[in-house]
């Protein structure tokens, strides 16, 4: 049913934009209709979906990257108590600083290659999943807490058993933001400097004109990256699939 | 964490609480406060919310500080401790939830005893439900089933049944009686009702400081009959002396 939903509103989406590009009748080199930009993505199948796959495997290793830094950070907040007081106030500063601006350094120091571009992405992914996951970790239950002072846990058992199971769904809930924002920070690394990638691929194309090239480009970003997300939190709902929301 | 044994304490009290101080959020709770469980015996508190009846358990399974007195507990013995909220792990099924305790521990989860656990309180059917699939009664079950798990001596148990409706809460106060018997049970509930059927030491904790007062408890093993004549009789006497430790409590409370 939410498939058929959203294939629903992306053919009439579709079908606007057809009918702009008829109504208005604009310049192919300007806004390239529905069909050309279908039919220049099949005559450039094998160039865009190879340049995808360098977009992919970015997204993909800042996603793991990043949750995973995100992951020890919440728990080195959490457990250490002068990290707490003196890195947090840094990290939420951080937080000010536009990561896009970053992304010149990071060409110059890791390179055009996909480095560049996986630090960018883990940059991006790393805040919303430490600063969710410390969240639901501070905010266990009480009750369980004592539950488990009485049953005579150590502390590091009833992390393990109580509170890292209670933040899950908080980090759940970062690590979907963070698969929406990943495909930004990745394809900002690619315009900054690249030898690859679909950001690659695009800025090349609207340089020499074919603007339809460029389309299709984005077109398949985009998939990629709903289809991403989709992925994501399917495999979260089904792993989280006690929650009473669910 | 564990309440310091005392060699001095009485052999048939199982907890001794002498001369207790605590407070909570600036307000004195209470003050020279004295109470001793008798071992094997239900012994129930009752009193207006606020008085610090949980805090007083609360205490007594380690889980608070004395500012002052002293808590000596039997052979050191450890406690199992029942809260109002069923306190289940939402991502558990029953079985993993009646077995948390021994995974705490670090010790191997005793499958078939948690299931003979469930048994006992008739969950045996719902080991593998998530608590979100089961009722209030059930849930609470289950909480049971995890309390009789841990096998304590001592049961120490916050208003456990107040949140079910009238019907379950019966059949909960039996079921609970039947299987704790032998043990030494604190029960701290705000209905009289309660504390008569389950209790046989009975204490009304009012004013600021809090003081305990003993109430008499029908003769008897719980869980009596709601409908006994003595226990009506009691609980109209009980109700009046609620009522007016609830008016008398009309200190001015912390803002």
């Amino acid at each position: 049913m939410r498939a058929l939903r959203l294939t629903a509103v992306c053919g009439i989406l579709v079908l606007i934009w057809q009918a702009v590009v008829w109504l208005a009748d604009t310049p192919h080199y300007i806004l390239p209709g529905p069909a050309r930009v279908g039919s220049t993505w099949w005559e450039h199948v094998g160039l865009i979906l190879g340049h995808a796959q360098t977009t992919l495997l970015e997204i993909v290793l800042g996603l793991a990257l990043g949750t995973l830094l995100g992951v020890i950070s919440a728990l080195v907040l959490t457990y250490v108590r002068p990290a707490r007081l003196w890195l947090l106030p840094v990290l939420v500063a951080s937080q000010a600083v536009p990561v896009f601006a970053l992304a010149p350094i990071l060409v110059l120091w890791l390179g055009y290659g996909i480095a560049s571009k996986v630090a960018m992405a883990t940059l991006i992914i790393y805040f919303p999943v430490a600063a969710n996951f410390f969240d639901g970790l501070r905010r266990t239950e009480p009750g369980w807490l004592d539950l488990a002072r009485a049953m005579g846990a150590s502390p590091w058992r009833a992390l393990w058993h109580i509170r890292v199971p209670a933040a899950l769904p908080a980090l759940a809930s970062g690590v979907r933001v963070a698969a929406a924002v990943a495909p930004i920070g990745a394809v900002v690394g690619e315009w900054v400097g690249s030898s690859a990638g679909l950001g690659f691929l695009m800025l090349h194309a609207n340089g020499r004109m074919q603007i339809d090239l460029m389309f299709a480009a984005l077109l398949t970003l985009a998939v990629f990256a709903v289809a991403i997300y989709f992925v994501i939190d399917h495999v979260l709902r089904r792993a989280l699939h006690w929650q009473a929301d669910a | 964490m564990t309440p310091s044994a005392d060699s001095h304490s009485r052999p048939d009290h199982a907890v001794r609480i002498e001369g207790a101080r605590f407070g909570f959020e600036g307000a004195l709770l209470f003050d020279g406060l004295d109470l001793a469980l008798e071992q094997g015996r239900w012994t129930c508190l009752l009193g207006p919310s606020g008085v610090g009846k949980s805090s007083l358990l609360r205490v007594i399974a380690g889980l608070e500080r004395l500012e002052g007195g002293a808590l000596a507990v039997r052979d050191d013995a450890p406690v199992a401790y029942m809260a109002q909220q069923d306190l289940l792990m939402p991502w558990l099924g029953a079985l993993g939830n009646v077995s948390l305790g021994a995974r705490l521990r670090g010790e191997r989860p005793d499958r078939a005893r948690a299931l003979a656990m469930l048994e006992r309180v008739g969950l045996g059917a719902e080991a593998d439900a998530l608590p979100r699939t089961l009722s209030g009664g059930m849930r609470q079950r289950v909480a049971l089933a995890r309390t009789l798990m841990e096998d304590r001596p001592i049961v120490l148990m916050d208003e456990p049944f107040s949140a079910l409706d009238a019907i379950t809460r019966a059949r909960l106060q039996e079921l609970a009686a039947g299987l704790l018997a032998g043990r030494t049970v604190l029960l701290v509930t705000h209905d009289p009702l309660e504390a008569l059927r389950l209790g046989e030491r009975i204490y009304v904790m009012a004013g600021r400081p809090a003081t305990l007062q003993p109430a008499p408890a029908p003769d008897g093993p719980p869980p009596r009959r709601p409908g006994e004549r003595t226990l009506q009789a009691l609980h109209a006497e009980l109700l009046e002396r609620l009522t007016a430790a609830d008016d008398a409590a009309a200190f001015p409370r912390p803002s």
